[in-house]
């Protein structure tokens, strides 16, 4: 997996200045330009799928299975058929000849065998497997009569034994999720040198092991998922509103394996996407389910999630439980680690669900340390639960939690500093090439680390210690430092690990014949503000103003394909496209000046939106050179009318951010309450394009890795039945539950795409979480605690201190 | 069915309504004012809140036979004909949103707040609050729109 790391799209070629912002103007690359997106949020002009609403449209409710595990026997709709407005209901047996939902990734085992990869249809045909799965669909003119009619479907169904939870799966003799996965095993896969890692353990001075749970979240973008779709017969194509970060991902399954409809015939439409955390990524069933209705009935049909079906039916996150080990030599510089990990997929495979635990998870563990020897090996279950697919950060969360779980324990075994024995062990020396595939290209770990300890006035902790002390409370600080590897990613590597799709991105950029620009980007935006940091790229590549630029996303019939948004990509590769695309405008913009000013066109230089011949005053604005595209009387010969390029960006390497984030609590040891009392990160995302974007993605990542380390926690009963299923139940994170955040960046460029740029999205859930829970076994410690499970919430606190006191 | 009569956004509108419907049903629905969100089901996420007679309440937890002889301000009415309300201003000049589709809600809910509070403390905006979910924000920047919000209401009246 290792990239070139000397040379990339044209090096850093674009952008003058650093990371740290000091723009060279008012709205280029690293000014904190407000954001074009806002107006129409903040006026209520915003256009979601739930608010689009077509002539003539019916709507859908989803009928889904109240158990975890049965055997459907029949289904009798007759009533809910006859009820008030019901145009249509269809079960899995209707649906019979429709492809089923397949899954973007095919991992391999240890042995070589393909994972179990099993069948998905949209509508449940002989079983049902998790409660929440699609049994069937009521279409009727209103919702509230789709939704009564519902209940008068009758299932006859024989309810079968469940497995939920990785111990149940793993259970001797538990029952199966699928008939041909013996054991509940989707695969069982390994990276790594096992040999050598043994070897280091056999030499090794100090062994630190540790076991650790990573709980099942649910996302909860705040917007509830929704489709809208419709069928002209006349001409037979098909549209498709959704909730999407990758519309032409979602027109790729559903067209290609699923409904079996040619891309030309299928428009799919993300507008305004309120979140999507990961959630939004997968191929759903609804959106083959309201597709496939609204062509059967050749009206609109629209469906809205409501939040407990939300609970029930967005992909769910992390689920790991892992046992590491640590090698140390006796100077503390780590020789080993070793990793063992079972992770829960839920019942089906969803798009990226293979991909998580494996190689956006096993491939994370050289962290930011020079680790020679690492074996990870990873247990894939299925189980009688919701699909576990990508959640912020995707398996880099879960891996850099364990790593600087067992970092801070290995401090406390070997007696050394837990900051100098993370400085010891330090990457120094790039690229650097990892025993798990990847090959970092650039940073500057001593420095972020400094920045971090500063922001914090770690040096004045103990003080404070005594100080909280004195008043009762139980003061403690914790660290974590960490890479990510984002920016995803090279389709060539991605494809030979068993990606069945390329994860290049697309850009396009049209200049109008008066000089005012539109964008076409692949990449998605749904809150990230890509309406206004693409749109400061391509005002300062071309010299154009930035309301002169306007950008484009989330329709299939407006832009070229593109992967969409996620893994922190959208800047590193989708804004590596329009560079590209830029670069072939300013190419061709050269050739036309060339020929107005009689200059050869290697004379011809371009730089802030006029065309110069060198040593000359000779020149012309990329206005009057758009025009003379689309007005070619005095024109080169040969060359097309017109000024709009398109390109395709394939990475080549992952993007390395990397950070230390420090949090200091205080706790209540009457309460178990942990109080944040700072947080403070050190962050190198690379290129920073917009700072006060920058700073915006990394609070959200820093709240979200927060309420995993505190309060999140999705919870099922043994049989199956989810026990967190509303915000009454699962603790999502509010205002009074955080603190402001400090930030400061050290930037390093990333050496391989035109920007720079890593990625930020999902700094704050991927480093916070284990510097939380290492600052409150920090405070717990001189209690004599010293394990706890995320969330450490204000009851298992107290219990832990009650338990290490009896 | 029942027809009731509320002054909408500065405009007196009779709206008929079925007796289980929703205010925030008829704001979206019945009427076309997609600015009101819906992200729960269980009055917890705050996307729903507009203005009932100058207070903030939750849409999705009232019917829209309560508002019967009411004045109901929504997210689309606040600015009352200018481009942007001093709160939306903050949101804006703040960051205090991203993907947009709590910010309804929210600015509704802080507006209300810098009526009873013209300059709160970050403490006093983050229990204010507690009745409106962000997944994107961290609350960050929504805590400093609402404080800069309130000063600038204070000193625009």
């Amino acid at each position: 997996m290792s990239g070139n790391g000397s040379n990339g799209g044209g090096g850093n070629g674009h952008g003058g200045n650093g990371g740290d912002g000091g723009a060279r103007n008012a709205t280029g690359i690293g000014a904190s330009v407000k954001r074009k997106e806002d107006a129409r949020f903040l006026t209520g002009r915003g256009r979601y799928t739930d608010d689009i609403n077509l002539p003539g449209q019916l709507h859908a409710h989803i009928l889904r299975s109240p158990v975890a595990h049965a055997e459907i026997v029949g289904i009798d709709a007759k009533a809910a058929r006859k009820a008030p407005g019901v145009h249509a209901v269809f079960t899995g047996a209707d649906m019979e000849g429709v492809g089923g939902i397949p899954t973007g990734w095919l991992i391999h085992s240890k042995d070589g065998s393909p994972m179990v990869e099993p069948p998905h249809p949209a509508l449940a045909t002989d079983k049902v497997r998790y409660v929440g799965d699609c049994v069937a669909v009521v279409v009727a003119d209103t919702k509230e009569q789709a939704r009564a009619a519902a209940a008068l479907v009758s299932v006859d169904s024989k309810e079968l034994p469940a497995v939920a939870s990785i111990a149940a799966a793993t259970a001797e003799d538990a029952p199966l999720v699928w008939d041909d996965a013996p054991g509940n095993v989707c695969y069982d896969w390994e990276i790594g040198d096992k040999e050598a890692v043994a070897e280091a353990f056999a030499n090794a001075a100090h062994v630190v092991s540790i076991d650790v749970v990573n709980q099942r979240l649910v996302p909860n973008a705040i917007e509830p998922r929704a489709a809208l779709a419709d069928f002209d017969p006349s001409t037979g194509d098909y549209t498709l509103y959704t909730t999407s970060q990758n519309p032409h991902l979602t027109r790729l399954l559903l067209g290609g394996f699923v409904l079996g409809v040619p891309e030309h015939k299928l428009r799919v439409v993300a507008p305004d996407v309120g979140g999507g955390f990961g959630s939004k990524i997968p191929h759903y069933a609804e959106e083959a389910i309201l597709t496939w209705t609204a062509g059967q009935l050749g009206r609109p049909v629209k469906w809205t999630c409501d939040r407990m079906d939300a609970f029930k039916s967005d992909t769910h996150g992390r689920d790991h439980e892992s046992t590491a080990e640590l090698a140390l030599d006796a100077d503390g510089a780590f020789t080993g680690l070793r990793v063992s990990t079972k992770a829960n997929l839920g019942a089906y495979l969803s798009t990226f669900a293979p991909c998580v635990p494996t190689y956006l998870y096993g491939i994370l563990f050289a962290g930011p340390y020079t680790t020679p020897a690492i074996y990870v090996e990873v247990k894939a279950l299925f189980t009688n639960t919701v699909p576990v697919d990508a959640l912020r950060g995707a398996g880099r969360p879960e891996a850099t939690y364990l790593l600087e779980r067992l970092v801070e324990k290995a401090a406390r075994v070997t007696g050394i500093d837990r900051v100098e024995l993370r400085r010891r062990n330090f990457v120094r020396e790039f690229p650097y090439q990892t025993p798990v595939a990847l090959q970092y290209d650039q940073g500057d770990y001593d420095a972020t680390l400094d920045l971090a300890l500063d922001a914090a006035d770690w040096d004045g902790f103990e003080a404070r210690r005594e100080a909280a002390a004195a008043r009762g409370k139980l003061r403690g600080i914790g660290v974590s430092t960490f890479i990510e590897a984002c920016g995803i990613a090279p389709s060539a590597v991605v494809g030979s690990l068993g990606a069945r799709a390329g994860l290049y991105e697309s850009g396009s950029v049209r200049v109008h014949p008066t000089g005012s620009v539109t964008v076409f980007t692949g990449t998605h935006s749904h809150g990230q503000g890509h309406e206004t940091t693409f749109a400061q790229i391509v005002s300062e590549m071309l010299g154009v103003g930035f309301d002169a630029v306007e950008v484009v996303h989330g329709d299939s019939a407006r832009i070229p394909f593109g992967m969409g948004t996620y893994g922190s990509r959208s800047l590193a590769v989708g804004g590596a496209a329009i560079c590209k695309a830029v670069d072939k405008v300013v190419a061709k913009g050269k050739k036309i000046a060339a020929h107005l000013m009689e200059a050869s066109v290697e004379d011809v230089e371009f730089a802030a939106g006029t065309f110069t011949v060198a040593g000359t005053d000779r020149s012309l604005t990329i206005g009057e050179v758009a025009l003379t595209a689309y007005v070619p009387h005095n024109y080169p010969e040969g060359l097309e009318p017109g000024l709009e390029e398109t390109a395709f960006y394939d990475p080549l390497n992952f993007t390395f951010p990397a950070g230390t984030h420090v949090v200091e609590v205080e706790i209540d040891p009457a309460t178990g309450e942990v109080e944040l009392v700072r947080v403070a990160c050190s962050d190198d995302v690379g290129r920073i394009v917009n700072p006060m974007i920058v700073a915006g993605q990394l609070h959200g990542g820093l709240a979200h890795g927060i309420g995993q380390a505190l309060l999140e926690e999705c919870r099922y009963e043994a049989n199956g039945q989810p026990v967190t299923a509303s915000f009454m139940n699962y603790a999502m994170p509010r205002a009074a539950d955080l603190p402001s955040f400090d930030l400061r960046h050290n930037t390093t460029l990333c050496t391989h795409n035109p920007l720079g740029a890593k990625g930020v999205g999902e700094v704050g859930s991927i480093g916070v979480p284990p510097a939380v829970i290492n600052a409150v076994l920090d405070a717990l410690r001189p209690l004599g605690v010293t394990e706890i499970e995320m969330p450490a919430t204000s009851q298992r606190v107290w219990q832990a201190i009650r338990d290490a006191a009896a | 069915m029942p027809t009731i009569a509320v002054n909408l956004n500065g405009t007196q509108r009779r709206v008929e309504v079925e007796n289980r419907t929703l205010l925030v049903e008829m704001l979206r629905e019945g009427l076309g004012l997609a600015g009101t969100h819906v992200g729960c089901d269980t009055s917890q996420c705050g996307a729903c809140v507009v203005h009932v007679d100058g207070v903030s309440a939750k849409s999705c937890t009232m019917l829209a036979v309560q508002a019967d002889g009411a004045s109901v301000t929504t997210i689309e009415g606040l600015a009352n004909g200018a481009g942007l309300h001093p709160m939306q201003e903050a949101f804006r000049e703040h960051h205090g949103l991203q993907c947009g589709f709590c910010t309804p809600g929210m600015v509704m809910s802080a507006v209300d707040l810098a009526n009873r509070n013209p300059d709160p403390s970050e403490h006093e905006v983050r229990e204010w609050l507690e009745g409106n979910l962000c997944r994107c924000t961290g609350y960050h920047n929504i805590v400093k729109a609402v404080q800069a919000g309130a000063r600038a209401m204070g000193g625009a009246s």
